[in-house]
């Protein structure tokens, strides 16, 4: 290659790793400012304040969604299967919210360590299938469970 | 080092005369194969591909948000390495392909950001939220913005085209960040649905279709670059001889 080319590619190669470092080094500075949410270990291990007005993210735990008979007030669990987090909320949930599904909720804090929402927001995975699939996938698992309790009598 | 020589057709696509030849030729049958591949995608996708077992019809409009998005990333790395090709080799060719990819890549990072807000809402419950994924590709349609601007601030063509190959090699650094940003952040983008080392998390009847929309797109936007180039040759070169005789013989 001829030489000026050689040096102009050198150059150019300089800038552009050159600006990925500095770039790549800023996010890596700021990386948890840019997380959207906080884990339940998070808060559990005091990274966020009462007084904040924060999001928290996670699954919500199976089993846990309570609603009251007269209001739109729930609570649940969310867990990122190391700690937990007890969230109210008083509204309508999206129609994506399931229990052992991603959430994010935005609010604050309490003394008491749960966590009341003003907003919830559903997470989905990047798993696609037809109702059909899932509903076989259901099936079959609710067999194997069937047949490893009646083994297990 | 080993003389390094570039093949013959390389030069051959750094002329101007036969790049605009040989795109003419092209373009019938790009147009005919986009055409065919987006309604043969779009249908497939929109009317026979099955509901998804959450989301029920409302994820259909993956049909258009990943390709739009796949190929608003795919065009800006062209562009930046279109523009250091023309910085390095000094070929005109190289700048003007670079010029004309920035507002279809603009676009296309447009009707990214529009179908996902749209998407958002019935799914997350809401059509914006600063995530990392979607920040990050919000700057990348700034950076397309700030190209578009940095070529109409600066009146000599030569100088605005290395400006701005210079920033579009800069801005590459966003891409890696963009793919990354679901698997480094705590986002509320799901993580990539398709990776090349792994079975992709959908059944067929649902990627099929989507392969035959992006490969539409693909081809839709090299139509368009070929229409783009073509204008800017005609633009530049608008005295030249080959365009004049081109003209008179009626073929241009």
């Amino acid at each position: 290659m001829h030489l000026k080319r050689k040096r102009k590619l050198q150059q150019l190669l300089l800038l552009t790793v050159g600006s990925g470092l500095i770039i790549g080094l800023i996010l890596y500075a700021l990386s948890e400012n840019i997380n959207l949410f906080f884990s339940p270990s998070e808060i559990a291990s005091r990274k966020a304040y009462p007084v904040q007005r924060i999001k928290v993210g996670g699954m919500v735990r199976e089993g846990s969604l309570e609603r009251a008979n007269d209001s739109l007030q729930v609570s649940f669990m969310i867990t990122d299967y190391q700690h937990d987090l007890v969230v109210y909320y008083d509204g309508i949930l999206p129609d994506l919210f399931r229990e052992g599904q991603g959430i994010v909720a935005q609010g604050q804090l309490q003394a008491d360590g749960a966590f009341v929402a003003d907003q919830v927001l559903a997470k989905h995975d990047e798993n696609y299938m037809p109702p059909e699939v899932s509903d076989a996938i259901e099936q079959a698992s609710a067999a194997a469970n069937a047949t490893t309790e009646q083994t297990d009598l | 080092m080993a003389h390094f020589k570039l093949p013959r057709w390389f030069h051959q696509l750094g002329s101007p005369k036969w790049f605009y030849q040989f795109a003419g030729l092209l373009q019938p049958w790009l147009a005919l194969i986009s055409l065919v591949l987006l309604f043969w995608g779009i249908m497939w996708g929109l009317l026979y591909a099955p509901a998804d077992y959450q989301q029920g019809n409302s994820f259909r409009i993956i049909y258009v948000h990943v390709p739009t998005a796949i190929l608003s990333q795919s065009i800006f790395m062209m562009l930046a390495v279109a523009g250091a090709i023309g910085l390095i080799w000094k070929i005109k060719m190289a700048f003007i392909v670079a010029r004309a990819c920035v507002p279809i890549g603009a676009s296309m990072t447009v009707i990214a950001l529009l179908t996902g807000a749209i998407w958002g809402k019935p799914t997350w419950g809401t059509f914006w939220q600063w995530d990392a994924r979607l920040t990050s590709t919000l700057v990348l349609l700034f950076l397309y913005l700030g190209i578009l601007a940095l070529y109409q601030a600066i009146s000599d063509r030569q100088i605005a085209a290395r400006a701005t190959a210079i920033l579009s090699l800069v801005g590459l650094v966003n891409l890696p960040v963009i793919k990354y940003s679901v698997d480094w952040w705590h986002t509320i983008h799901q993580p990539a649905t398709f990776t090349l080392t792994q079975k992709p998390n959908m059944p067929a009847e649902m990627y099929l279709p989507l392969i035959v929309m992006v490969s539409g797109i693909y081809a839709l936007f090299v139509l368009l670059l070929l229409l783009r180039t073509r204008n800017e040759i005609l633009a530049q070169e608008g005295r030249s001889g080959w365009l004049t005789k081109l003209l008179q013989e009626g073929h241009a």
